[in-house]
């Protein structure tokens, strides 16, 4: 049984409602299916406004969805009471993008990674003391530090503190929405180094929401494609990578720039009239979908 | 001024920022060389200072920053030495500037088309009515579909990569000789960054550009840069050819860059850069990567390194390379499990598995 199912997930918004007009429909997530198995780290890229972040804070119910199932260890979670939704974040967590807007300036680090657990009750003061000392030095920072405000951090320590808050209830499945876009190149790499850590320590199951193509294929086991609301590619990573067979798949991979200055640039446009909007997934080779 | 002579020199350029704690320099002593036709490419991370060099050239830099020394030398004249009057004719008629975030950069309230005129109108190059006729001409020039139908919408009814192409079409309505671009495609998508990398590259032959191209990026650089300066903290460490750069980076700060950049084998522990950038008025004695740097030896804490040349137009500012000692192997160079190697590294295994 997959960790997580997603199921014909629709989130419509409208736009520019007012009292006498019905505004515009958007198709932020558009029919969308896909399941992540235990301990993958599966991949969900596409450009800005393609619904990859929508996507996935619809499986949090931090958006709710328009219709569509989202099954967590088999069960419903868009059927779950508040209650029982509540008990259940407790194994999906989130780490945002931006490490200087997700965590409460007024906050102490020690009171953002402990946070969690006074939510849901769990130990007494002398015991979460004593946890969040030992997620402090899970993710590479120095307990000493445990006192000081998010400004008093850099970019790299304060997304390590997000990391902290977010496992911090033992989680099983943590989403990842461009956990290190805004971090500087030589920070990068040791943050997605962490990352891949505590994935193996703690046996996490990762959605990695990302625009950086290099990275994906560098710790995705599998790969989606979303354009325009739609999933219109998904292939274990090598294999996208290596044969991609959707139009926009293809215009997106060549248009990474290549850090060798004789690369062959073969560019391709993407051109949206061969884009058949109405093309359903379907397995081209073993494992791999595309909408073709 | 003969064909050779760069179009823009810069020299010793220093600006400081004053902080509580004293002035603290941005830029240190920053010296570099665009020729005609040629575009160099400005490499750092976040406080690295590229962009405060961007706007000290300009002389854009607003209090607590002030320029404390060096000179801007272009097509001969020393741009620190003119009147505010004289600048503001040089400003967006000689050299012109792209911003990273085109929603800023642009006027909210304004029609493109109006923003576009204004640059010529203000450098006195054309009446209002000429002005908007050259403006749809600019427009097409950067591959605006059906650009008449544009010229009366406002930023907000653009894309981000139609927004920074109206940028560029900002920036090139006076024919400048130099373009100083900064991080003009970061805000955007991958599949629209190249589609403006492209874009400039034309332009850049179409009007025979001089660019300075600041990103952070290592892949755009090598797209888009025939020589390459690495900036860290406020300092250039390093500058040579792109291809010498990439291929054979000498500086350990270039060479952590590369190496960090996702590739190799996957699922393999990147390498990373260890520590992080020091923060401004807080640098350490000597060659500020000193404490991040796996190749640090004695006279790294001494004094920052001058410029040694390493190949043909080629220099880093590192003192692996100081021809007065002894040729000393960098670690990177260094066999993994060597003895020399295991000596620099204290017998400690590596922190990090090397490629």
């Amino acid at each position: 049984m997959p960790l997580v199912e997603v199921s014909h997930l629709v989130k419509h918004f409208h736009r520019g409602t007012r009292l006498f007009s019905a505004g515009t429909l958007v198709k932020a997530v558009d029919d969308v299916s896909f399941s992540i198995e235990e301990g993958e780290t599966f991949g969900l890229v596409g450009e800005s406004g393609s619904g990859k972040t929508t996507m996935g804070r619809c499986i949090l119910r931090l958006v709710e969805p328009t219709s569509g199932d989202v099954r967590f260890r088999g069960e419903n979670v868009l059927a779950f009471s508040k209650p029982r939704l509540r008990a259940t974040r407790r194994q999906m967590q989130i780490v945002f993008q931006d490490p200087y807007s997700s965590l409460n300036p007024r906050m102490r680090a020690r009171q953002i990674v402990e946070e969690p657990l006074i939510i849901h009750g769990l130990g007494n003061r002398t015991t979460r003391r004593e946890r969040v000392a030992e997620l402090f030095r899970l993710v590479g920072l120095d307990p000493a530090h445990l006192d000081r405000y998010p400004h008093q951090f850099s970019g790299g320590q304060r997304q390590r503190i997000g990391l902290a808050r977010a496992i911090a209830l033992n989680p099983s499945f943590v989403i990842l929405d461009e956990p290190v876009s805004s971090l500087d190149v030589s920070v990068q790499a040791q943050v997605v180094n962490l990352l891949m850590d505590l994935q193996q320590q703690l046996k996490l199951t990762y959605l990695f929401i990302a625009h950086d193509l290099r990275l994906v294929e560098h710790i995705c086991n599998r790969v989606a494609v979303m354009y325009l609301g739609k999933i219109v590619e998904l292939a274990p990573t090598q294999a996208l990578f290596a044969a991609p067979q959707h139009p926009y798949t293809r215009a997106l991979l060549s248009a990474i720039p290549v850090v060798d200055p004789d690369a062959p640039r073969q560019r391709i446009t993407l051109d949206p009239a061969l884009v058949n909007r109405d093309a359903v997934l379907r397995e081209i080779s073993p494992q791999h979908f595309a909408a073709v | 001024m003969k064909n050779t002579d760069p179009v823009l020199a810069v020299e010793h350029l220093t600006t400081v920022f004053d902080l509580s704690t004293g002035p603290a320099p941005a830029v240190d002593a920053v010296s570099f060389q665009i020729r005609a036709g040629e575009t160099l490419g400005l490499v750092g991370e976040s406080g690295s200072g590229k962009s405060v060099t961007a706007l000290s050239i300009m002389r854009l830099v607003e209090p607590p920053g002030r320029i404390t020394g060096g000179r801007v030398r272009f097509k001969g004249r020393d741009l620190l030495a003119l009147a505010e009057s004289e600048m503001r004719e040089v400003r967006g008629a000689d050299i012109a500037l792209i911003f990273q975030e085109p929603m800023t950069a642009l006027n909210p309230v304004f029609t493109i088309g109006d923003q576009i005129a204004e640059t010529l109108v203000v450098h006195g190059r054309s009446t209002w009515r000429a002005a908007m006729v050259h403006a749809v001409e600019l427009l097409e020039a950067v591959r605006i579909p059906d650009a008449p139908s544009h010229l009366n919408d406002y930023p907000h009814q653009l894309s981000g990569g139609m927004r920074q192409r109206v940028l560029i079409a900002m920036a090139l309505a006076c024919k400048p000789s130099l373009v100083i671009a900064d991080e003009p495609t970061t805000a955007l998508d991958v599949t629209i960054q190249a589609q403006i990398l492209d874009l400039l590259r034309e332009m850049k032959s179409a009007f025979n550009l001089s660019l300075l191209f600041i990103t952070h990026d290592l892949g755009v650089i090598a797209e888009t840069a025939d020589r390459v300066a690495i900036m860290y903290a406020g300092r250039i460490v390093e500058e040579g050819p792109v291809r010498s750069i990439l291929r054979d980076p000498k500086h350990p700060y270039t060479r952590g860059l590369l190496a960090s950049i996702p590739g190799g084998v996957p699922g393999e522990r990147l390498r990373a850069i260890e520590g992080s950038v020091p923060a401004l008025g807080a640098l350490p004695p000597g060659c500020a990567f000193n404490p991040r740097c796996p190749d640090r030896f004695e006279p790294c804490t001494s004094a920052p390194p001058p410029e040694y040349p390493v190949d043909p137009n080629h220099g880093a500012r590192c003192y692996l390379y100081d021809p007065g000692t002894s040729h000393r192997p960098s670690l990177s160079e260094l066999r993994p499990g060597s003895p020399e190697r295991q000596r620099r590294e204290g017998g400690q295994p590596p922190a990090t598995t090397r490629r």
